[in-house]
């Protein structure tokens, strides 16, 4: 059974509840492959839900979701790991090993789960450091890091496998406005070099604008619009319409 | 109480897939020594301080009442079967549960509390065999090298009161503490701490692995860690000594 060739991640009629709360109800969209869209929406819309249910760290109540060309709820956990390599995750707070050093955080997957010899190893951490400015801090520790350096340092390890996906939770929250702007031009960065197809999560209208080329806006776990950013300013939906004149 | 029950079977079947994970690959070396350097090499002063201290505090009261009995040629080999045979199994199970048991609850806990354990697998790396299955295995091998070493440290602490005492030689001091001493004696109590090492291990990496409690969550795995493990190992314990006495009746005093 396959999904149309260029999606990259598509949902459903999605749901998803912890106990009696319900967090997502039916939700559907498609993100065709090298496009960016971000998932705007209140805290508590199951936003960050949405994410750990595309990686499979959640499953879903019913429904189906789709990551290139493969169903990937009912697989099996070995299979799993096999569609993890697909995508890259930005989490909120960067979620670095605290107990390793930066190069140890990269080195960590790489090692495991590639061939790499400890000079390509030692190459390809360069590389994605230095693409996103922490080519210096290699050796530094998480705790030594700064906000915006740690939000870096989670997009590096995010990138370090090379995938075709990239998630990315709250990538600007907790920074002033300046860094956050930097993260939002990495990941504009990395899909315009790569062709990666991006999915952000955030409240950061301005950010979402800048970064993505469709909006996706979730209010208590319904999908409410889903358009261009052009398409959702003038949705029919007011809670749309006002979320993006915030 | 079925809560009781539901909590000791979900920790049940944790230490039953950490055994299963353990035939699985990859083997997970690096992880293993290095929690053997964190559970063995770091607990060993205060494991060696504990059994000396006892070790003599032990002989200081045993000697007041033996000398009334004119039993003080004893002391030697009542300090070493108390050692050997309980105090030392015990008191290291008990040692390693408050100092590694917590380590591994708020360790674990705040992991998952931080996302790095969502991390791990977002990574596409297996996270319970990464962090679990060494934690356990560590605690495993250390508790036995351990109790050795609180053992004759307390053998030492007790030498040391007895010759301040009564100038008792340290070769006779020896031969006295081993002259009945049999190996049923020293192996069954001595292994049966890899049995406490595997509940220390699977218990507090349980309630830090499945905790979901947030930043509160890491102070509560931490204490439940201790508190529980320490609990399971002196109830164990007594069944344990059960066993041994069914199996080796000649170690029963």
């Amino acid at each position: 059974m396959t999904t149309e060739a260029a999606t990259a991640v598509a949902f459903k009629h999605v749901s998803k509840s912890f106990g009696a709360k319900r967090i997502l109800r039916d939700v559907s969209f498609d993100v065709p492959a090298g496009e960016a869209l971000c998932i705007l929406g209140r805290s508590g819309t199951g936003k960050s839900v949405t994410l750990k249910l595309i990686i499979s760290l959640l499953k879903p109540d019913s429904g189906d979701i789709w990551i290139e060309q493969e169903e990937i709820c009912g697989l099996k956990e070995t299979e799993i790991s096999r569609v993890r390599r697909k995508v890259g995750f930005l989490f909120q707070d960067a979620a670095l090993f605290d107990s390793l050093n930066l190069y140890d955080n990269l080195a960590l997957p790489l090692l495991r789960l590639t061939n790499k010899t400890p000079d390509e190893v030692d190459f390809v951490i360069d590389r994605v450091l230095s693409s996103v400015g922490l080519e210096g801090d290699k050796r530094k520790m998480p705790s030594e890091l700064s906000g915006g350096m740690r939000k870096r340092a989670g997009l590096a390890r995010a990138l370090v496998l090379e995938p075709k996906i990239l998630l990315a939770d709250e990538p600007s929250s907790g920074l002033d406005r300046i860094t956050a702007a930097e993260i939002d031009e990495l990941l504009l960065r990395q899909k315009a070099e790569h062709n990666t197809t991006l999915i952000v999560v955030t409240h950061d209208v301005r950010g979402a604008k800048r970064v993505g080329d469709r909006i996706a806006v979730l209010d208590r776990g319904a999908l409410i619009a889903d358009g261009t950013v052009d398409e959702i300013v003038h949705s029919e939906n007011e809670i749309a319409r006002n979320l993006m004149s915030e | 109480m079925s809560n009781v029950f539901e909590v000791a079977g979900d920790v049940s079947l944790f230490g039953l897939r950490a055994v299963t994970s353990l035939f699985r690959r990859p083997i997970e070396g690096d992880q293993i020594r290095q929690q053997l350097a964190e559970v063995g090499s770091k607990s060993l002063l205060l494991v060696i301080a504990a059994g000396f201290a006892l070790g003599a505090v032990l002989t200081l009261h045993t000697r007041s009442t033996l000398v009334t009995f004119g039993a003080t040629a004893w002391i030697p080999t009542v300090q070493a079967l108390a050692f050997f045979l309980e105090i030392g199994p015990l008191v290291t199970g008990l040692l390693v549960a408050g100092r590694v048991g917590s380590g591994i609850g708020a360790v674990l806990s705040n992991m998952r509390a931080t996302e790095q354990i969502d991390a791990i697998e977002s990574l596409s790396i297996d996270s319970f065999k990464y962090l679990v299955v060494p934690r356990i295995i560590a605690c495993t091998i250390a508790l036995p090298i351990l109790t050795i070493f609180l053992d004759f440290s307390g053998v030492l602490g007790g030498f040391l009161a007895e010759y301040a005492a009564s100038r008792l030689s340290f070769q006779m001091y020896i031969a006295q503490s081993f002259a009945s001493f049999e190996w049923s004696n020293f192996y069954p109590p001595t292994v049966k701490t890899a049995v406490f090492g595997f509940i220390i291990g699977t218990v507090s990496a349980f309630l830090g692995y499945t905790t979901n409690e947030g930043a509160r969550g890491v102070g509560r795995a931490a204490t439940r860690s201790v508190v529980i493990s320490s609990l399971l190992i002196i109830v164990i314990d007594v069944l344990l000594i059960k066993l041994i006495f069914f199996i080796f009746p000649e170690s029963a005093i």
